[in-house]
């Protein structure tokens, strides 16, 4: 596996659980997440361009059972790894590294990230007459 | 060979990863603050097109505003990714091959997904009439 034998940190095992770590790992696995589903804002501008058969498979796939578990997915991701981005911006202009705030900006970004999906699939679900 | 022959900076050039590593930080914070804006415009925009028809969601995107932003969001998006890639791979894949192969591939994939989604915009904001109507 690896070229070279150096020791290494640490690993995860060592450590008790904590916030920053929860949010450290989500915000990578929410961005390869998202790059995945780059592939979707391709297919569906792809079809707009190409016409409206094209158009109705997107559709059809993002009305599907699996479409809209992705799509909900997707929500959560983009609103985690935007609340969080926020707070890592914020971090590099030297804001939010006392101890109590950092652990506090965690669960804000984390609860604020369920927030934001369940406003967005409100209104979603509100424009289909809450169907 | 004797270091007192040779100048500090001599012996530190080369050492240690740092190359262009501030760009790379500097760019990826930059694409994250233009998707602060565009990634919510663009849920707008999902949300507004829910329950168009084909030609209502066509000529949304094909207007001159939302085709521009839709434009800046694709390079955004993309550029964004790629860096955010490459440090993942960079921090877990230890193996040289693979991880250069993995790096490549990534970039590739990138750059023909920003490029697919530039040319789709383009044609739907300069087509008169939907082409394979």
């Amino acid at each position: 596996m690896p070229d070279t034998a150096r020791p290494l940190s640490p690993h995860l095992t060592i450590y008790r659980w904590q916030i920053q770590m929860m949010t450290s790992i989500v915000h990578r696995g929410t961005g390869i997440f998202l790059a995945l589903g780059s592939a979707l804002v391709v297919w569906g501008l792809f079809a707009l361009a190409s016409g409206p058969d094209a158009f109705a498979s997107v559709r059809a796939f993002c009305e599907s059972w699996i479409g809209l578990i992705l799509l909900l997915g997707w929500t959560w991701s983009l609103a985690f790894h935007l609340l969080n981005g926020v707070r890592h911006l914020l971090q590099d202009i030297g804001l939010g590294y006392e101890p109590r705030q950092f652990v506090r900006n965690g669960w804000l970004v984390t609860i604020g990230s369920f927030v934001l999906t369940a406003l967005v699939w409100a209104a979603a679900l509100a424009q289909r007459g809450g169907a | 060979m004797n270091a007192q022959l040779r100048t500090p900076i001599k012996i530190a050039r080369g050492l240690g990863s740092a190359k262009t590593g501030a760009h790379h930080f500097m760019v990826q914070r930059i694409t994250a603050i233009a998707l602060l804006g565009l990634g919510v415009w663009f849920v707008w925009i999902v949300l507004s097109m829910l329950h168009m028809d084909y030609a209502a969601a066509r000529s949304l995107i094909a207007q001159p505003l939302n085709a521009v932003l839709m434009l800046a969001f694709i390079v955004a998006l993309f550029w964004h990714a790629q860096l955010g890639l490459q440090v993942i791979i960079e921090d877990y894949v230890h193996a040289h091959g693979l991880e250069l192969g993995l790096q490549i591939t990534v970039k590739f994939l990138c750059f023909l997904g920003a490029a697919a989604s530039v040319l789709a915009v383009i044609r739907i904001a300069l087509a008169t009439a939907p082409l394979g109507s």
